[in-house]
C-alpha cells in the first residue's frame, strides 16, 4: 500500500529567510490587536458584562416574532438595548441584555430583569418555552473578568517557566513571546469582528496555549537535538533544518486536530460554536507562531551550540588532559 | 525494545481493561440498555447544561448580618438593664458603624451595667465577639469584633444553607445539590427543572415574620412623609395588599418574631374564601403571643413579612391557643409558598440570586446528539488520515484512539466527574490531539529508516527520541489544564477535566499500548522493511 505523504520528503524550505519581514508584520499585528482591544473593546457576553441572556422557543409558531419582541422587551423599564436574534431554528430566539452601568453594584438586578423579560414574553405567547437562562450580576461578572485575566497570565508564565527549566532561558522567553502573540491575535480577532467574548472563549484560549506550545516544544526539541549534533552549523540554517525536519509532523497534527474540530463546528451544538471557532482559529495562529515567532527569536537572544554543552567539571578536565587531548 | 516481560503486559492490559470496564455502565445507560444491578455501576454524571436544570448562586450581604446582630444586642441590653435590681436607667441609645452606644443616667451604675451586659457578650465563648468600653465615665460602647462578625456570618450562612435545603426538599425536586461557597455564597443545583421561577421565589423569600404593635400616636402626615415618631419605625405595605403604596408606623420594640413556629399551612378563611396561612407557635412563642394579645386588646397590630406590612388587623380578643391566621391578599400559590418558607424557618439573612444558569432538558439532549454526531465524523476523519499516512502503524494508533476514548470515559465514571457541554468539545479535542504522539513517533521512525537504520533500531529510536517532546508537551498542557480547572466553574471545569484526564489516557494508549503492540508484531513477523 502506498502511504499518504502530506509533505514531500526532504523539504528544504527557507522559512527563516523572511524572518524579519514576518516578525515585523507579526509585531504590527500584535500592536494592532492591542489597539483594537483598547479602542473597540471586546464584545463581552453576559459572563463578563453582567446582565442576562434568555433562549426561548416559540412552540407552535413558524418563526419567532422578533420585531414584536424588540418592541415589548425594549419597552420594559430598565431594559436598555436588548439584542434579540434568531438562535438555532427559525422559531428560536436569544434575548441578550447587558447590565446597565448604574446597576453594576446591585446584586439582584440581573435576576429581576430576567424575570421581567420572561413575564413579558409569556404574556403575549403563553406557549413560549424557555430553553435557557444565563443571568449574571455585576459583582460576579467582575470576578469572572479578574479570574480570567489571572488564569491567562498565570498559564503563560508557568508554561514559559517550565520551558526555561527544561531547555534554556532563551527558549522560555521565545515560548512566552509566541504565546503572547497567539493570545493577542485571538483577542484582536474577537475585538475586530466583535464576536461574543465569554467564559468559553477563555477556555478556548487556554486550550490554544496548550496546543500552540505542543508545536513550539516539538520544534525546540529538534533544535536542541540539532544544536548538539551540528556544532558548526550557523544558527539560521540550523533552525530552518529543524523546522523542515518537523514539518511533516506539524502539518499532520494540525490536520488531525482540524478534521476533528470542523465537524463540531458545523454539526455541533450551537452553544459550542464560539469555543470551537476560537480553538480552530488558534490552531492556525499557534502553528504559525511556533515557526515564525518562537524559532527566530532564538537567533536574536543569542542561542548557540554551547547552550546545551554541559560545563566541564574539574574532574572532566583532568580526565581529558590525561587522555592527552588538547 | 522487543523485550516485553509478561508482568508488564499483564499490567498494561489489566489497567486498560479495568478502565474500559468502568466505562461500560455509562455506555449502557447512553444506549438505554439495562446494566445488571448486581454489578457496580460507576457512571459519568451529566452536567446541568446537558441534562437540563438550574444552577443558582445565592449571595448574602454580610453587613446585614452585622446589623441584625447589633439589633439583637440592643434588645438584649435593654432587657437586662431594665430587669436589673434596682433598675439601671439609661438613654441616648444609638447603633451605627457596628457599635451600640448608650448613656447611663448615673455614672455610678457603670460597674453594675457591665456585670449585666457581660454575659450577653460571650456567644460561643471561644472567641471574643464584642468589646465593651466606657467613654466619658457614663457612656457604654459595645463594638463587634471582626472575629465576632465573621463568626456570625459563618453561623448565619450555615443555617441559611439548612433553610435552603429544607425549602428545596419541600418543593419535592429530585437530587438537588446545595453547597456553601466562599464566605457568603450558596450554590444550588437542581437537575431537570424547566422553569426555576418558583424555586427562585422561594429562595429569595427571607420569610422574616414579625408581629408589631401599630403606633397609633403617629401623625398620618408624618407617616406619609416617612418620619417615624421616637421609638417607632415605618414599614410600607406589601405589593398587592389593599394598603399598597401607603406606609404604617409601628412600635420598634415589644413585638414578637415568627421564628418560634411549629407549623404553617396554607388554608382558606371560611368567612371570605381568601387564601390565608395558618401558623402554630411553639409553647414559648404561643405564650409570648398570648401575652401580647392580652395586653393589647382592641389595638391594631401589624403582621410584617420581610419588612413589608401584610395586614394590620385589630386584636379583638386575646389569642391563647398559640395558633393564628395570617391574611395578606394572598393567592393560593403565594400562600402556599409562604407556608413552606415559614415551615422551613426564616433565612437568617437575605439571599440574592447573583448568578443563574438554566438549561431546558430538550436543549441538553439535542446538544448531546449533535456532539456525538460531530465526534463520530471527526473520529472517522482522523482515523482515515492516520491509516492512510502510516499504514499498519496508523491502525495501531486507531486502536489506541478507540481505547483512549473508552478509558477516558471509564476514569471519568470512576472519579464520579461530570460531563458538560464544553466537555464534549474536550473529547473531540482529545481525539484530534491524542494521535499527535503517534504522529511524532511514526514520523521519527520514518526519518530513522531514511537515515538507514535497521527496522528494530529505527522503531526503538523513534519511540525514544519522540518521547521527550511528547512528555514536555503533555506536561505543559497539563499546567494549562490545571489553571483552567482552577479558574473555571461548572461547564468550564468539565472541559478542563476531560482535557486533563485525556492527557494521561493519550500518553498511556498512544505511547505505552502501541509500543507493546508494535513490539509484539516485530518479534513475530521479523519484517525486513517497514511501510511507514
Amino acid at each position: 500500500m502506498k502511504l499518504l505523504k502530506l509533505v514531500p520528503e526532504d523539504t528544504n524550505i527557507r522559512f527563516l529567510k523572511l524572518r524579519v519581514p514576518f516578525y515585523v508584520v507579526s509585531v504590527l499585528l500584535m500592536i494592532g490587536s492591542w489597539a483594537l482591544v483598547a479602542t473597540q473593546g471586546l464584545n463581552y457576553g453576559v459572563d463578563f458584562a453582567g446582565g442576562q441572556e434568555i433562549r426561548a422557543t416559540f412552540v407552535g409558531e413558524e418563526t419567532a416574532p422578533i420585531p414584536e419582541l424588540r418592541e415589548t422587551v425594549g419597552a420594559l423599564e430598565e431594559v436598555e438595548d436588548p439584542v434579540i436574534q434568531r438562535f438555532g431554528a427559525e422559531n428560536q430566539v436569544s434575548i441578550r441584555v447587558k447590565l446597565p452601568a448604574e446597576a453594576e453594584g446591585d446584586a439582584g438586578f440581573a435576576n429581576a430583569m430576567t424575570e421581567r423579560i420572561t413575564l413579558a414574553m409569556k404574556e403575549g405567547h403563553p406557549d413560549v418555552r424557555i430553553d435557557g437562562v444565563d443571568s449574571v450580576s455585576g459583582k460576579v461578572s467582575g470576578e469572572f473578568r479578574n479570574d480570567a485575566a489571572w488564569a491567562l497570565l498565570a498559564a503563560m508564565m508557568m508554561v514559559a517557566l517550565y520551558i526555561w527549566i527544561r531547555f534554556e532561558w532563551q527558549f522560555g522567553v521565545g515560548a512566552l513571546f509566541a504565546l503572547v502573540h497567539d493570545v493577542s491575535l485571538t483577542l484582536g480577532f474577537f475585538a475586530l469582528l466583535q464576536l461574543e467574548f465569554s467564559l468559553q472563549i477563555i477556555a478556548a484560549i487556554l486550550a490554544i496555549i496548550g496546543y500552540s506550545l505542543n508545536d513550539t516544544i516539538v520544534v525546540y526539541d529538534r533544535i536542541r537535538e540539532n544544536l548538539k549534533k551540528y556544532r558548526k552549523m550557523p544558527l539560521p540554517e540550523l533552525l530552518d533544518l529543524s523546522v523542515n525536519e518537523t514539518l511533516a509532523r506539524t502539518v499532520m497534527t494540525s490536520l488531525t486536530l482540524l478534521v476533528a474540530l470542523v465537524p463540531l463546528l458545523i454539526y455541533g451544538p450551537t452553544s459550542l460554536f464560539g469555543l470551537v471557532a476560537a480553538i480552530t482559529l488558534g490552531l492556525f495562529i499557534g502553528t504559525y507562531s511556533s515557526v515564525y515567532m518562537a524559532a527566530p527569536i532564538l537567533i536574536w537572544l543569542g542561542v548557540n551550540s554551547d547552550s546545551f554543552v554541559p560545563e566541564e567539571t574539574v574532574a572532566d578536565k583532568q580526565e581529558r588532559l590525561a587522555r592527552g587531548e588538547a | 525494545m522487543l523485550e516485553f516481560p509478561t508482568w508488564k503486559k499483564v499490567w498494561l492490559w489489566g489497567l486498560t481493561l479495568a478502565m474500559i470496564a468502568a466505562a461500560l455502565p455509562s455506555i449502557f445507560s447512553a444506549a438505554n440498555i439495562r446494566w445488571p444491578e448486581a454489578l457496580p455501576n460507576p457512571t459519568v454524571n451529566l452536567g446541568l447544561d446537558l441534562a437540563g436544570g438550574s444552577h443558582i448562586l445565592l449571595e448574602a450581604d454580610p453587613t446585614q448580618v452585622a446589623a441584625q446582630r447589633l439589633e439583637n444586642m440592643e434588645e438584649g441590653v435593654r432587657a437586662v438593664l431594665r430587669q436589673a435590681e434596682p433598675r439601671i436607667r439609661f438613654g441616648d441609645v444609638s447603633t451605627r458603624d457596628g457599635q451600640l452606644s448608650l448613656l447611663l443616667d448615673n455614672a455610678a451604675d457603670v460597674d453594675r451595667a457591665r456585670e449585666e451586659i457581660m454575659p450577653l457578650m460571650n456567644g460561643t465563648g471561644l472567641i471574643q465577639e464584642w468589646t465593651l468600653e466606657v467613654v466619658d465615665e457614663s457612656r457604654l460602647v459595645l463594638t463587634q469584633t471582626e472575629d465576632g462578625a465573621d463568626n456570625a456570618v459563618t453561623q448565619a450562612m450555615d443555617s441559611a444553607t439548612e433553610v435552603v435545603r429544607k425549602r428545596i426538599d419541600a418543593l419535592g425536586t429530585r437530587e438537588p445539590t446545595i453547597i456553601r461557597q466562599g464566605d457568603t455564597r450558596i450554590v444550588v443545583q437542581v437537575p431537570g427543572l424547566q422553569d426555576p421561577d418558583e424555586l427562585k421565589k422561594l429562595l429569595g423569600q427571607t420569610a422574616k415574620l414579625e408581629f408589631k404593635l401599630v403606633d397609633q400616636t403617629a401623625l398620618p402626615t408624618d407617616v406619609a412623609a416617612g418620619i417615624a415618631p421616637p421609638g417607632s419605625q415605618i414599614f410600607p405595605f406589601a405589593e398587592g395588599t389593599p394598603g399598597e403604596g401607603a406606609s404604617l408606623a409601628v412600635r420598634r420594640l415589644g413585638g414578637i418574631k415568627g421564628d418560634n413556629l411549629t407549623n404553617a399551612q396554607q388554608s382558606v378563611d371560611p368567612q371570605n374564601n381568601e387564601a390565608v396561612v395558618s401558623i402554630q407557635f411553639d409553647q414559648q412563642g404561643g405564650a409570648k403571643f398570648a401575652q401580647l394579645t392580652e395586653q393589647n386588646v382592641n389595638k391594631p397590630f401589624a403582621i410584617i413579612l420581610d419588612g413589608k406590612v401584610l395586614s394590620a388587623p385589630n386584636i379583638n380578643e386575646p389569642i391563647r391557643g398559640g395558633s393564628a391566621q395570617i391574611s395578606g391578599s394572598f393567592t393560593t400559590e403565594s400562600a402556599n409558598q409562604l407556608a413552606i418558607s415559614l415551615r422551613s424557618g426564616a433565612l437568617p439573612v437575605d439571599l440574592t440570586v447573583v448568578e443563574e444558569r438554566t438549561v431546558g432538558p430538550d436543549l441538553g439532549a439535542d446538544s448531546i446528539k449533535r456532539g456525538m454526531i460531530a465526534m463520530m465524523i471527526g473520529s472517522i476523519a482522523v482515523i482515515a488520515l492516520m491509516i492512510a499516512s502510516y499504514g499498519r502503524f496508523g491502525v495501531y494508533a486507531t486502536i489506541a484512539l478507540f481505547f483512549n476514548v473508552l478509558m477516558l470515559l471509564g476514569i471519568m465514571a470512576v472519579g464520579n466527574t461530570t460531563l458538560t457541554l464544553p466537555g464534549i468539545a474536550g473529547f473531540v479535542l482529545t481525539i484530534g490531539a491524542a494521535v499527535d504522539a503517534n504522529v511524532l513517533i511514526n514520523e521519527r521512525i520514518r526519518e530513522e529508516r531514511k537515515r538507514g537504520r535497521r527496522v528494530i533500531a529505527a522503531v526503538e529510536t523513534g519511540y525514544k527520541e519522540a518521547s521527550r517532546a511528547i512528555y514536555d508537551a503533555n506536561i505543559t498542557n497539563f499546567i494549562a489544564g490545571v489553571l483552567l480547572f482552577l479558574f473555571g466553574s461548572g461547564p468550564i471545569r468539565g472541559f478542563a477535566i476531560v482535557l486533563i484526564v485525556g492527557l494521561f489516557t493519550s500518553v498511556f494508549t498512544a505511547v505505552f499500548l502501541t509500543r507493546m503492540w508494535v513490539a509484539g508484531w516485530l518479534r513475530k513477523a521479523r519484517p525486513q522493511d517497514l511501510n511507514v
